[in-house]
């Protein structure tokens, strides 16, 4: 069984999240994911708590948050997550942006910069684009779902409640069935899963399978029965509507009769498997909605919850050489 | 025009792949044209340039650069252009392609490619008969290929009644719609949106049979996959007229350049994987590329600096040509000789210009370099756009001079 590289001594000086910038789970080593979980436990029973749910290790902070792609869950996690540790929040959406203008993101870029902003939350449709602006920006810039290439805090956000919820990641047989080609989620996941020693399986048809997932160390299945064969957790991801009307797959029904998650299907996982989903659900297409709202099996909403622990763990973490944090120059 | 007074190009070694002439002499240039190579003492009246240590050859004849520009070529020994019908607007009017030809005089001389549908839409065939009366030394279908085969067909028909050579790109339209990659590990990685790389092979094996039915000369500007190569192969033992080019990006870069989405790496077609690079070596030593471009196609600044799929594709080429180049010399893959007619030779042959030679009475276009000087590509300092994928990477071959119809155009 794999078991996660524990933490290297560090030398002096050094701290134990060497990132300027949370571009993409490919940049993080092990331990640096294991510390952000880590980092994060401690959010989870804060923001569970009955009383005011507040620190203030962020006030006098500026949280921008770009997203130039629609988004109402994320932007709202990570809001909320900025909010809790006291830091001024904006949000810039599509609508509200220059962008439709004509301004190049570069320029974007730079007038947000101008504004002497501490983190930069973003959100872009192309493949890249966060790191592209973070390369012009002066603050930690944090990749909230670019393109089809990375979703780091979703990736961290299921990590976390897979170890919460089995006490490891390591050894798991994590199969993530759907919309596998056009999936950031999938990407991050994979990497992060692999990297903390998870048996990582890609269960879709195979129009919607790329190319070269090998490298990843990921197996991939066509046949969902054999996918989910054994699996002590099923991830799965949500297929948009245009692509099932003949373009990937034929239609609605026939996905949801090969691809769909039911109760006969999930038979053939571990008796105590995980059901995750990173939203929003398209119910009877790809996940029955009985085994969604099953929360002895079904943690989609415990997701959401570790969504607003890990956002708030990377804010912090992020800022901490900033903020003069002891250890952290 | 005012005569030039004659110039000599003494202790050079002088290559000329049409004669066959390797070897040091001297090389003399007079009325804008080569009045003589041997060891004679030239003429009193000429002006001597001691060329020791360098190699004297016909100037580059770049095949299909998207963009005239002038200054770029001079500085990369090329005399010649030949332009791809991909300009604003298309050339697919006789007068557009007229005023092109005439675009770069007399510094590089600019042989257009008519555009071989209005608009470059795919769809009609535009006059290329006219073109060609105009100055059009071949047709092309443009950073595409025309989807549909009955078009193409129609196109080869018409091009080969005309004399003319039809330049076409070799990517399956509708696999390659909307992907800025080569499908692959590297794709998948950086979640771009990629295309099989036997979209290339398929589009390849279409023409030819198209060309095969029709007679007509085909030339695929960028074969850059075994499979596509294979292709040709077979073809040309079949007597099909095809022939195959390569820029130096597919030669010496390999997918893995994408990696950082380094949009200056975003070409067309898309870099492919060390095995279908290492093919493409293998096809220039075995004959089966025979025309190297520098695919010359600047960007601006507001165009490469965006993320990789919304920047637009395309390099500049045409000052580092012959360094990148001289890399096939240096890896033993062929001579200098073959190097130089792949340059100018070639693609003279190939579009019926009355260039790429040295021989008496030849225009006296030539290009002067040195083989070993080394120097490291730096975009910054290039004479047109700087969007290189090979920035900062360490090269050798200096063009010391190019004379354009006996003008000395550049000299460093």
């Amino acid at each position: 069984m794999a078991r996660v590289p524990s933490h290297p001594a560090l030398a002096d000086g050094a701290h134990p999240f060497p990132h300027e910038h949370l571009l993409g789970i490919a940049q993080l080593k092990p331990w640096e994911i294991a510390f952000l979980l880590d980092e994060a436990e401690q959010w989870v029973d804060m923001n569970r708590a009955r009383m005011a749910k507040r620190d203030d290790r962020l006030a006098g902070l500026t949280q921008i948050n770009a997203f130039f792609e629609n988004s109402t869950r994320t932007l709202l996690s990570f809001e909320i997550a900025g909010k809790r540790l006291g830091a001024d929040v904006v949000n810039l959406g599509v609508s509200g942006s220059s962008v439709k203008k004509g301004e190049t993101l570069l320029d974007t870029a730079l007038t947000l910069s101008a504004m002497h902003p501490d983190m930069i939350v973003i959100r872009h449709g192309s493949s890249g684009a966060v790191q592209l602006i973070s390369e012009k920006v002066d603050c930690p810039v944090l990749n909230a779902g670019d393109g089809r290439h990375e979703h780091p805090t979703q990736a961290l956000l299921d990590a976390l409640t897979i170890r919460r919820r089995k006490g490891r990641i390591a050894g798991l047989r994590v199969a993530i069935c759907g919309d596998i080609l056009h999936s950031r989620v999938a990407r991050s996941n994979f990497q992060l899963l692999a990297s903390l020693g998870a048996e990582v399986r890609a269960v879709a048809p195979s129009t919607l399978l790329p190319d070269g997932l090998d490298g990843y160390a990921v197996q991939s299945f066509t046949d969902m029965d054999a996918g989910l064969a054994g699996a002590d957790v099923v991830m799965m991801l949500r297929l948009q509507t245009e692509r099932m009307e003949g373009a990937y797959v034929p239609s609605p029904r026939e996905y949801f009769r090969f691809y769909g998650l039911t109760e006969a299907r999930l038979a053939k996982a571990a008796p105590d498997v995980l059901v995750m989903h990173p939203g929003p659900m398209n119910r009877g297409v790809e996940i029955d909605g009985a085994i969604a709202d099953d929360i002895a099996r079904s943690a989609v909403t415990e997701q959401v919850e570790m969504g607003v622990a890990v956002r708030m763990a990377c804010l912090d973490v992020l800022t901490r050489k900033r903020r003069g944090v002891e250890g952290w120059k | 025009m005012t005569p030039t007074a004659p110039l000599a190009l003494t202790g050079a070694r002088v290559i000329c792949p049409a004669t066959g002439h390797d070897g040091i002499a001297t090389i003399l240039l007079k009325d804008r044209k080569v009045a003589g190579i041997g060891h004679a003492e030239p003429p009193s009246d000429a002006t001597v340039i001691d060329g020791r240590g360098l190699v004297v050859a016909p100037g580059i004849i770049d095949a299909g650069v998207f963009k005239a520009d002038t200054a770029a070529a001079n500085a990369g020994g090329i005399t010649r252009m030949v332009l791809m019908p991909d300009q604003s607007p298309p050339l697919d009017e006789p007068a557009l392609v007229a005023y092109a030809q005439g675009s770069g005089k007399p510094d590089v001389w600019v042989h257009p490619l008519a555009a071989a549908t209005r608009g470059l839409n795919g769809a009609e065939l535009a006059e290329i008969g006219l073109a060609k009366a105009a100055g059009a030394v071949g047709v092309a279908t443009g950073r595409h290929a025309i989807a549909d085969a009955r078009v193409m067909h129609r196109l080869l028909a018409y091009a080969h009644g005309h004399g003319l050579t039809v330049v076409s790109h070799a990517e399956e339209p509708a696999l390659t719609a909307g992907a800025v990659a080569t499908a692959g590990e590297y794709a998948t990685r950086l979640g771009l949106a990629a295309a099989p790389a036997f979209a290339e092979a398929l589009a390849i094996s279409r023409d030819c049979r198209l060309a095969e039915a029709t007679g007509a000369a085909l030339h695929i500007r960028q074969v850059t996959t075994a499979e596509g190569l294979a292709v040709i192969a077979a073809a040309q033992a079949r007597g099909v007229d095809v022939t195959a080019g390569i820029t130096p990006a597919h030669l010496f870069l390999n997918d893995m350049a994408v990696s950082g989405f380094r949009s200056f790496a975003r070409l067309s077609p898309p870099l492919r994987d060390e095995r279908d690079r290492l093919a493409s070596i293998e096809g220039i030593r075995a004959g089966l590329i025979t025309i190297l471009s520098s695919g010359h196609d600047p960007q601006s600044q507001e165009d490469k600096r965006q993320p990789f799929a919304d920047a637009r594709a395309g390099m500049a080429g045409a000052e580092t040509l012959l360094a990148l180049g001289l890399g096939l010399v240096r890896d033993d893959v062929i001579n200098l000789p073959r190097l130089v007619a792949m340059l100018s030779l070639n693609p003279a042959r190939r579009f019926g210009l009355i260039a790429g030679t040295l021989q008496l009475g030849a225009p006296a276009d030539l290009v002067v370099f040195d083989e070993a000087a080394p120097w490291r590509i730096d975009g910054r300092k290039f004479h047109g756009a700087g969007n290189t994928p090979f920035d900062g990477v360490p090269t050798a071959g200096i063009v010391r001079m190019t004379i354009k119809g006996g003008d000395l155009v550049w000299r460093v």
